[in-house]
């Protein structure tokens, strides 16, 4: 007989890192754990989900977040769907809200979903009944992407409380970085960031954490950098001047990091600008976790899609 | 023939004959006959019971869209009038962001036209400051103000060349017309949603900046004062702006300017929820901002409220947040939120507010002026001040109902208008 | 299985902590004489009380035979036919730190009642690999199986109504080594 827990998720859908609770977050780390094991068997595929149907709708391209999500689902035997629409389905002649529902009238138990604009998975769920899992929306948040940031980081140093986490790059543009910062500091990490002032949105230190413009002034008080990727078409709109000078001032190089008295953990999301936000000899070195963090991401998304797939709607 | 009418123990309260009393007036033929505690009637009146309403000279939004013609699906000149008649106005006054555009006479007596569909409420047109409302060349103004249109705006957008804006302030001060700005310098508000601020960084949206306003609205300023002219800042939202407005006064500029309701009842916290009718330009700002407002209302700073009444069907609504349109109705919450929001938190006084709503938008568009005495015009807005009332969108008048009000419990509403000869009651 | 709070719970004590020992020796002896002693034995638990009792077994088995026995733990929560039934599924994860193929495999659990934990754990065992064989041991057999499976060892069978609910106490876990009838 197995036996029964108190613990439980809180949260009926994962729209975002912001407002979910320490005990939710270390629930999933633990189960994204747990999964780490499953994955290291001959057949990587348990019955769990079986007979539900999960639809992956992505209003924006992606290869990575797409396929660790399909990994995850169909290793825990659920019916999988790809819809992939590019840019606004409003110029498809089909509102969202159609295509949505009519996705909906086909059955289906869970949607995983990335849209360019932030709060789609929120509208979602006021327009579907099935659970929702945002895999990105807007800038606003990558809730996945933190957990699994999360879970790689508290593998390396056990725990997240106090651990000191900056994170470099275009905070302004990036759900990964508010995701992050949303999560870690409800775990108790300390948390900065760092980057030209033209990629820091304002108020952003209301959300307790340290801004910085100048990476000499974070490399020696920390313990991991999550080193965002610099967006090319972030050029033209005038956030800084080239690529050389970003990677001269911003990019995390082998020689920058010596300035740190002991070894400093990376992170990416992927994928990487080599020599630009991040050069080959720090990208590649036993300190960077970037290609853990890829397997993690299969681990705790299945152990996402476990927990809310198993909850029992309440009604 | 028109039937008479008797008001009986209204308070009336008119700013420019500086009436404020409970008495009665009687309306003939469309005018007003009598104004006395006791008036004897006949059979042929109709008796309007006042008590606890206020009656005032007609409210007037300056700034509304009707849409038609173009976008009859959100709003047609009809449902816009009947909707203002609702929300107890007797006059107001559409932009030209229609298609096509309102700008040339054609339009506008297309547009006159449809409104005498509805005769209880004055439709006074603007039209567009640049041809085409592209914002490159002068529409032609001239031959506008002979058809009677009453101010000239690219509403929707900003005029953003700066010399345009000085060549429409001078040739339109020819004919006194009031230039109506939309401060808004795209290249600052770029692709933003609400306003830029803490809750844009927590949502991960873009934001549209104060700047994008405030550097237009002095810019302007500076050429009004080099130019002279009329000038008029449509629904100001910053503090800043307020500020550069009170200055502006203190120079004796020829400038005016106005704000929404929901900029002075609702901040940028609203939009967490992504609902899109919180979704409007300018954006709902911050609590400093409204706070500002309320300040530049008592101290006269700004002139006027207005509605930016902006109807979108359902559908253009019920979309991703960043792919719905700007805008929300107002001409049916106005009332009420003026009354709940001003009046009741003693903000403004009745007599201050009936100037914001009535005698100022007809000063600076230089329109007939409204006086409650014997031998006017009878043209009224008549409010039910102690009503308590809560907003219910589907039962709007106006063919949309996109709105953020949908539910608020208010205190005070339309009771009803009277104006060329006609009564129509609120429902 | 119901058991509703406020309600008074009939708990009777049916095996003490002196007859669990010994049924677990005997559970142990029964092991190795069936298997001609301990060579290429593992012993796995179905978490949570029958990872408990394996680790007994196998320290029995050591006493007895001074061989240590490969030990694992199997969660069986993935492959559980009911997850959607469930309030609050959990998991602990599976822990066998050994390749299961051609190992003769002693599978333990607590109670064997319908069949369904030991129809999932089977299918969990035969995705990490190929045992030689799988034995199945119960420390107690309360009948009603809704699916053809048989123990092979059983330390004791107690009948039962279907509405009843058994409970394996053990120290690892709880206060005391016992089998409660509720």
């Amino acid at each position: 007989m197995t036996e029964t827990s108190t613990k439980k998720l809180q949260i009926n859908h994962l729209l975002g890192m912001e407002n979910v609770s320490e005990e939710d977050i270390t629930l999933m780390l633990d189960t994204g754990m747990s999964f780490r094991e499953v994955l290291e068997r001959p057949i990587k595929k348990v019955p769990t989900l079986n007979g539900k149907t999960i639809v992956n709708l992505f209003f924006e391209t992606s290869t990575r977040t797409r396929i660790a999500f399909e990994l995850a689902e169909r290793r825990l035997s659920a019916d999988v769907v790809n819809f992939a629409a590019s840019g606004s389905s409003v110029s498809k002649g089909e509102t969202f809200k159609d295509t949505v529902q009519n996705i909906e009238a086909m059955k289906i138990d869970m949607i995983v979903v990335r849209h360019s604009s932030s709060g789609v998975p929120k509208f979602l769920t006021e327009i579907s009944n099935a659970t929702i899992i945002n895999a990105g929306d807007g800038a606003h948040e990558h809730p996945t992407q933190a957990l699994l940031d999360m879970m790689t980081l508290r593998e390396k140093f056990g725990t997240l409380k106090n651990l000191r986490v900056c994170i470099i790059g275009d905070i302004s543009h990036s759900r990964v970085a508010l995701s992050n910062i949303y999560g870690l500091k409800t775990m108790g990490a300390i948390v900065s960031i760092c980057g030209p002032k033209t990629m820091i949105p304002k108020h952003i230190e209301k959300l307790g954490v340290k801004v910085f413009h100048h990476i000499e002034d974070v490399i020696p008080n920390v313990d991991a950098l999550n080193v965002l990727r610099i967006q090319r078409e972030r050029l033209s709109a005038n956030l800084f001047p080239s690529n050389e000078e970003y990677n001269k001032y911003f990019g995390i190089t082998k020689k920058r990091l010596e300035k740190s008295t002991k070894p400093i953990t990376i992170l990416h999301p992927g994928p990487i600008n080599r020599d630009v936000e991040i050069s080959s000899d720090v990208a590649d070195s036993e300190h960077s976790l970037i290609l853990h963090q890829v397997l993690n991401g299969v681990a705790v998304r299945m152990g996402i899609l476990f927990l809310l797939g198993t909850k029992t709607k309440t009604n | 023939m028109s039937k008479n009418y008797l008001f009986q123990n209204a308070h009336i309260i008119d700013p420019i004959t500086n009436k404020d009393e409970i008495t009665s007036l009687l309306v003939e033929n469309g005018a007003i006959k009598k104004i006395a505690k006791k008036i004897s009637f006949d059979k042929n009146t109709v008796v309007i019971n006042c008590d606890g309403i206020i009656l005032t000279s007609g409210f007037c939004d300056m700034h509304v869209h009707l849409r038609e013609p173009g976008f009859e699906h959100k709003e047609t000149i009809l449902t816009g009038l009947t909707s203002a008649a609702n929300g107890g106005f007797t006059a107001v006054c559409c932009m030209p962001n229609t298609n096509p555009p309102i700008d040339s006479a054609t339009v506008v007596e297309y547009v006159k036209s449809q409104a005498k569909k509805f005769p209880a409420v004055d439709l006074f047109v603007i039209a567009t400051a640049s041809k085409e409302r592209k914002g490159n060349e002068l529409s032609p103004i001239a031959e506008l103000c002979e058809s009677e249109v009453v101010g000239l705006s690219d509403d929707g957008n900003p005029v953003e060349n700066a010399d345009l804006v000085r060549r429409i302030l001078e040739y339109a001060s020819m004919y006194d017309l009031t230039f109506i700005q939309h401060c808004e310098d795209k290249s600052l508000s770029k692709n933003g949603v609400i306003n830029e601020g803490f809750v844009s960084t927590t949502l991960g949206t873009y934001g549209i900046p104060e700047i994008a306003e405030t550097t237009m609205l002095q810019r302007d300023l500076q050429i009004l004062e080099y130019v002279g002219g009329k000038y008029h800042a449509a629904h100001l939202s910053t503090k800043k702006s307020v500020e550069i407005m009170r200055i502006a006064k203190k120079k004796k500029l020829n400038a005016t300017c106005e704000v929404t309701p929901h900029h002075f009842t609702l901040t940028d916290e609203a939009v967490r929820s992504f609902n899109t009718n919180t979704k409007m330009n300018p954006p709902l700002r911050t609590k400093e901002d409204i706070n500002a407002i309320l300040k530049g209302l008592q101290d006269e700073t700004i002139d006027v409220i207005a509605s930016d009444h902006a109807p979108h069907s359902f559908d253009e609504k019920e979309v991703e947040f960043s792919y719905s349109p700007f805008g929300i109705v107002g001409l049916e919450t106005t009332i009420g939120i003026c009354v709940t929001y001003l009046i009741e938190k003693k903000i403004l006084s009745w007599n201050e507010l009936v100037k914001k709503l009535s005698v100022n938008p007809r000063k600076i568009l230089s329109l007939p002026e409204i006086k409650i005495e014997v031998g006017e015009n009878a043209n009224f807005t008549l409010i039910d001040t102690n009503k308590n009332w809560t907003v219910d969108k589907t039962q709007f008048k106006s063919k949309s109902n996109n709105t953020p009000f949908h539910n608020l419990k208010l205190k005070g509403k339309p009771f009803g208008i009277f104006n060329n000869g006609i009564f129509i009651e609120n429902k | 299985m119901g058991k509703k709070q406020n309600e008074r719970i009939m708990k009777t004590k049916i095996i003490d902590s002196k007859t669990f020992t010994r049924i677990l020796n005997r559970l142990a002896h029964e092991i190795i004489e069936k298997n001609r002693g301990a060579e290429n034995l593992a012993i796995v638990g179905i978490r949570t009380r029958g990872e408990y009792l394996s680790k007994r077994i196998a320290k029995t088995i050591f006493e007895i035979e001074q061989i240590p026995l490969l030990t694992g733990a199997l969660d069986i929560t993935l492959y559980r036919d009911d997850l959607s039934q469930l309030d609050k599924p959990i998991l602990q994860g599976t822990e066998i730190p050994f390749d299961v193929t051609n190992k003769k495999l002693i599978l333990v659990d607590d109670v064997l009642f319908t069949g369904r934990t030991i129809r999932s754990a089977l299918n969990e065992i035969v995705d990490l690999g190929r045992p030689q064989n799988i034995q199945l041991a119960v420390f107690v057999d309360r009948g009603h199986r809704e699916l053809p499976i048989e123990p092979n060892f059983i330390g004791t069978k107690i009948p039962t109504q279907k509405s009843d609910d058994i409970q394996v106490m053990m120290k690892e876990i709880d206060s005391e080594d016992g089998v409660y009838i509720i």
